[in-house]
Protein backbone atom coordinates (compact mmCIF):
# COMPACT_ATOMS: atom_id res chain seq x y z
CA UNK A 1 0.00 0.00 0.00
CA UNK A 2 1.02 3.51 -0.89
CA UNK A 3 1.75 6.31 1.84
CA UNK A 4 -1.21 8.29 0.61
CA UNK A 5 -3.51 4.88 1.81
CA UNK A 6 -2.29 5.58 4.99
CA UNK A 7 -2.69 9.49 5.36
CA UNK A 8 -5.67 9.32 3.76
CA UNK A 9 -7.30 6.54 6.51
CA UNK A 10 -5.24 8.30 8.87
CA UNK A 11 -7.25 11.67 7.82
CA UNK A 12 -10.37 10.46 8.02
CA UNK A 13 -10.40 8.98 11.69
CA UNK A 14 -8.38 12.37 12.32
CA UNK A 15 -11.92 14.03 10.59
CA UNK A 16 -14.12 11.67 12.45
CA UNK A 17 -12.62 12.58 15.68
CA UNK A 18 -13.07 16.18 15.37
CA UNK A 19 -16.52 16.26 14.43
CA UNK A 20 -17.27 13.92 17.66
CA UNK A 21 -15.54 16.97 19.63
CA UNK A 22 -17.46 19.00 18.02
CA UNK A 23 -20.93 17.34 18.42
CA UNK A 24 -20.57 15.31 21.65
CA UNK A 25 -22.49 17.36 24.93
CA UNK A 26 -21.11 15.03 27.49
CA UNK A 27 -17.28 15.46 28.36
CA UNK A 28 -16.16 11.89 28.42
CA UNK A 29 -17.60 11.85 24.77
CA UNK A 30 -15.46 14.71 23.84
CA UNK A 31 -12.32 12.69 25.65
CA UNK A 32 -13.19 9.81 23.17
CA UNK A 33 -12.92 11.97 20.13
CA UNK A 34 -9.68 13.39 21.02
CA UNK A 35 -8.38 9.97 21.59
CA UNK A 36 -9.69 9.37 17.87
CA UNK A 37 -7.78 12.24 16.84
CA UNK A 38 -4.81 11.23 19.02
CA UNK A 39 -4.75 7.93 17.37
CA UNK A 40 -4.56 9.11 13.83
CA UNK A 41 -2.02 10.86 14.07
CA UNK A 42 -0.19 8.28 15.61
CA UNK A 43 -1.04 6.46 13.02
CA UNK A 44 0.19 9.15 10.72
CA UNK A 45 3.83 8.64 12.26
CA UNK A 46 4.26 5.45 12.20
CA UNK A 47 3.58 6.12 7.97
CA UNK A 48 6.12 8.30 7.93
CA UNK A 49 8.66 6.44 9.89
CA UNK A 50 8.34 3.37 7.81
CA UNK A 51 8.50 5.11 4.19
CA UNK A 52 11.24 7.04 4.92
CA UNK A 53 13.13 4.45 7.13
CA UNK A 54 13.17 6.65 9.91
CA UNK A 55 13.03 5.16 13.83
CA UNK A 56 12.97 8.29 15.19
CA UNK A 57 9.08 8.30 14.07
CA UNK A 58 8.26 5.18 15.91
CA UNK A 59 9.87 6.54 19.34
CA UNK A 60 8.32 9.76 18.85
CA UNK A 61 5.09 7.23 18.36
CA UNK A 62 6.05 5.60 21.86
CA UNK A 63 6.41 9.12 24.01
CA UNK A 64 2.60 10.49 22.45
CA UNK A 65 1.41 6.85 23.48
CA UNK A 66 2.81 7.10 27.05
CA UNK A 67 1.77 11.06 26.83
CA UNK A 68 -1.74 10.12 25.81
CA UNK A 69 -2.27 7.56 28.64
CA UNK A 70 -1.27 10.50 30.91
CA UNK A 71 -3.66 12.68 29.65
CA UNK A 72 -7.08 10.75 29.66
CA UNK A 73 -5.73 9.64 33.58
CA UNK A 74 -6.20 13.52 34.23
CA UNK A 75 -8.95 14.48 31.99
CA UNK A 76 -11.38 11.52 33.61
CA UNK A 77 -10.06 12.57 36.95
CA UNK A 78 -11.05 16.32 36.28
CA UNK A 79 -14.92 14.92 34.77
CA UNK A 80 -15.13 13.05 38.14
CA UNK A 81 -14.40 16.23 40.00
CA UNK A 82 -17.04 18.11 37.80
CA UNK A 83 -19.53 15.21 38.28
CA UNK A 84 -19.32 16.04 42.31
CA UNK A 85 -19.35 19.68 41.87
CA UNK A 86 -21.86 20.42 39.13
CA UNK A 87 -23.96 17.31 39.25
CA UNK A 88 -23.83 17.64 35.29
CA UNK A 89 -22.08 15.89 32.99
CA UNK A 90 -23.02 18.20 29.96
CA UNK A 91 -20.17 20.61 28.63
CA UNK A 92 -22.76 23.32 27.81
CA UNK A 93 -23.74 23.71 31.25
CA UNK A 94 -19.94 23.81 32.59
CA UNK A 95 -20.19 27.64 32.42
CA UNK A 96 -18.98 28.44 35.77
CA UNK A 97 -16.44 31.14 34.32
CA UNK A 98 -18.69 32.96 32.25
CA UNK A 99 -18.37 36.79 33.19
CA UNK B 1 -4.38 -7.90 -4.97
CA UNK B 2 -1.42 -8.99 -2.50
CA UNK B 3 -2.32 -10.14 1.44
CA UNK B 4 -0.70 -6.44 2.67
CA UNK B 5 -3.67 -4.87 0.57
CA UNK B 6 -6.31 -6.96 1.35
CA UNK B 7 -5.38 -6.77 5.32
CA UNK B 8 -5.34 -2.82 4.36
CA UNK B 9 -8.79 -2.45 3.38
CA UNK B 10 -9.92 -4.96 5.85
CA UNK B 11 -8.16 -2.64 8.95
CA UNK B 12 -9.77 0.51 7.31
CA UNK B 13 -13.16 -0.52 6.80
CA UNK B 14 -13.42 -1.78 10.60
CA UNK B 15 -11.30 1.14 12.15
CA UNK B 16 -13.87 3.90 10.00
CA UNK B 17 -16.74 2.16 10.74
CA UNK B 18 -15.77 1.47 14.71
CA UNK B 19 -14.74 5.58 14.75
CA UNK B 20 -17.70 6.72 13.21
CA UNK B 21 -19.56 4.20 16.00
CA UNK B 22 -17.94 6.00 18.70
CA UNK B 23 -18.81 9.70 17.48
CA UNK B 24 -22.67 8.39 16.94
CA UNK B 25 -24.06 5.85 19.11
CA UNK B 26 -26.03 7.41 21.70
CA UNK B 27 -25.05 4.93 24.72
CA UNK B 28 -21.82 6.30 26.15
CA UNK B 29 -20.63 2.68 27.20
CA UNK B 30 -21.13 1.39 23.91
CA UNK B 31 -19.46 4.04 22.48
CA UNK B 32 -16.34 3.20 25.38
CA UNK B 33 -16.26 -0.39 23.80
CA UNK B 34 -16.33 0.72 20.36
CA UNK B 35 -13.22 3.03 20.83
CA UNK B 36 -11.56 -0.25 21.90
CA UNK B 37 -12.46 -1.45 18.90
CA UNK B 38 -10.92 1.53 17.11
CA UNK B 39 -7.68 0.86 19.43
CA UNK B 40 -7.10 -2.53 18.93
CA UNK B 41 -7.42 -2.13 15.27
CA UNK B 42 -5.13 0.89 15.49
CA UNK B 43 -2.12 -1.82 16.88
CA UNK B 44 -3.46 -3.60 13.36
CA UNK B 45 -1.93 -1.22 11.50
CA UNK B 46 0.87 -0.57 13.08
CA UNK B 47 1.80 -4.15 12.54
CA UNK B 48 0.91 -3.60 8.83
CA UNK B 49 3.37 -1.16 8.96
CA UNK B 50 6.12 -3.51 10.17
CA UNK B 51 6.24 -2.13 13.51
CA UNK B 52 5.58 -5.24 15.93
CA UNK B 53 7.03 -3.44 19.19
CA UNK B 54 4.54 -0.48 18.54
CA UNK B 55 1.83 -2.98 18.13
CA UNK B 56 2.34 -4.73 21.55
CA UNK B 57 2.73 -0.79 23.03
CA UNK B 58 -0.64 0.11 21.85
CA UNK B 59 -2.44 -3.16 23.29
CA UNK B 60 -0.78 -3.02 26.68
CA UNK B 61 -0.89 1.14 27.27
CA UNK B 62 -3.57 2.31 25.23
CA UNK B 63 -6.37 -0.61 24.90
CA UNK B 64 -6.03 -1.56 28.16
CA UNK B 65 -4.80 1.15 30.53
CA UNK B 66 -7.28 3.66 28.42
CA UNK B 67 -10.38 1.58 28.66
CA UNK B 68 -9.76 0.22 32.27
CA UNK B 69 -9.55 4.19 33.30
CA UNK B 70 -12.79 5.05 30.78
CA UNK B 71 -14.85 2.19 32.32
CA UNK B 72 -13.85 3.21 35.83
CA UNK B 73 -14.56 6.52 35.10
CA UNK B 74 -18.16 5.64 33.93
CA UNK B 75 -19.04 3.81 36.80
CA UNK B 76 -18.26 6.00 39.35
CA UNK B 77 -20.43 9.11 36.90
CA UNK B 78 -23.05 6.64 36.47
CA UNK B 79 -23.27 5.81 40.09
CA UNK B 80 -23.01 9.74 41.36
CA UNK B 81 -25.74 10.54 39.19
CA UNK B 82 -27.98 7.71 39.98
CA UNK B 83 -28.87 6.98 36.40
CA UNK B 84 -27.83 5.96 33.20
CA UNK B 85 -25.71 8.62 31.30
CA UNK B 86 -27.19 9.30 27.38
CA UNK B 87 -25.51 11.35 25.25
CA UNK B 88 -26.94 13.40 23.17
CA UNK B 89 -25.78 15.49 20.11
CA UNK B 90 -25.76 18.84 18.60
CA UNK B 91 -24.78 20.55 16.13
CA UNK B 92 -24.68 17.58 13.83
CA UNK B 93 -24.65 19.48 10.33
CA UNK B 94 -22.13 22.61 11.58
CA UNK B 95 -19.89 19.42 13.02
CA UNK B 96 -20.39 17.90 9.49
CA UNK B 97 -19.40 20.61 7.50
CA UNK B 98 -16.42 21.33 9.70
CA UNK B 99 -15.16 17.99 9.76
CA UNK B 100 -15.24 17.92 5.88
CA UNK B 101 -14.09 21.16 5.61
CA UNK B 102 -10.81 19.67 7.83
CA UNK B 103 -10.49 16.68 5.33
CA UNK B 104 -10.64 18.48 2.26
CA UNK B 105 -7.62 20.85 3.16
CA UNK B 106 -5.54 17.59 4.13
CA UNK B 107 -6.88 15.77 0.79
CA UNK B 108 -5.59 18.93 -0.93
CA UNK B 109 -2.14 18.33 0.42
CA UNK B 110 -2.64 14.57 0.16
CA UNK B 111 -3.11 15.00 -3.56
CA UNK B 112 -0.06 17.02 -4.59
CA UNK B 113 2.52 15.05 -2.43
CA UNK B 114 5.21 12.87 -4.51
CA UNK B 115 3.79 9.22 -3.82
CA UNK B 116 6.81 7.33 -1.93
CA UNK B 117 7.38 3.80 -1.83
CA UNK B 118 8.69 1.72 1.56
CA UNK B 119 11.93 2.36 2.42
CA UNK B 120 14.01 -0.68 2.21
CA UNK B 121 16.05 -0.63 5.31
CA UNK B 122 12.64 0.03 7.10
CA UNK B 123 11.57 -3.93 6.30
CA UNK B 124 13.93 -5.36 9.32
CA UNK B 125 12.09 -5.36 12.90
CA UNK B 126 12.70 -2.11 14.59
CA UNK B 127 12.87 -3.37 17.69
CA UNK B 128 16.16 -3.94 18.83
CA UNK B 129 16.80 -0.33 17.68
CA UNK B 130 14.76 1.35 19.51
CA UNK B 131 15.54 -0.65 22.53
CA UNK B 132 19.11 0.69 21.86
CA UNK B 133 18.05 3.73 21.33
CA UNK B 134 15.77 4.08 24.02
CA UNK B 135 18.63 3.31 26.67
CA UNK B 136 21.55 5.33 24.35
CA UNK B 137 20.17 8.85 22.96
CA UNK B 138 16.49 8.38 25.05
CA UNK B 139 17.80 7.72 28.10
CA UNK B 140 16.33 11.00 29.93
CA UNK B 141 13.99 11.48 27.76
CA UNK B 142 11.51 7.81 28.83
CA UNK B 143 12.98 8.64 32.55
CA UNK B 144 10.91 11.90 32.35
CA UNK B 145 8.09 9.97 30.48
CA UNK B 146 8.16 7.58 33.83
CA UNK B 147 8.05 10.70 35.60
CA UNK B 148 5.28 12.58 33.98
CA UNK B 149 3.29 8.77 34.49
CA UNK B 150 3.52 8.60 38.10
CA UNK B 151 2.76 12.47 38.71
CA UNK B 152 -0.23 12.12 36.47
CA UNK B 153 -1.68 8.95 38.40
CA UNK B 154 -0.71 10.73 41.73
CA UNK B 155 -2.90 13.56 40.19
CA UNK B 156 -5.56 11.69 39.12
CA UNK B 157 -5.71 9.98 42.46
CA UNK B 158 -5.73 13.40 43.86
CA UNK B 159 -8.09 14.78 42.27
CA UNK B 160 -10.87 11.55 42.53
CA UNK B 161 -9.98 11.28 46.19
CA UNK B 162 -13.43 10.88 48.51
CA UNK B 163 -13.77 13.72 51.28
CA UNK B 164 -13.37 11.93 54.46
Amino acid sequence: MSLNAYLTLAALMFVIGLFGVLTRRNAIGILLGIELMLNAVNINLVAFARFHGDLLGLIFTLFTIAITVAEVAVGLAIVIVIFRVRRTVEADRLDLLRG
Amino acid sequence: MTLEAVGFWVVAAVLLASSLAVVLTPNLFHAVLYLAAVLVTTAVVFLLLGSPFLFAVQLLLYAVGVMTIVVFAIMLTERLIGERIVQTSRHLLNGAVVAAAVFVGVAGFLIRAPRLVPHPAAAADATPAIGRALVGPFAVTLELLGLLLVVALLGALYFARTDE
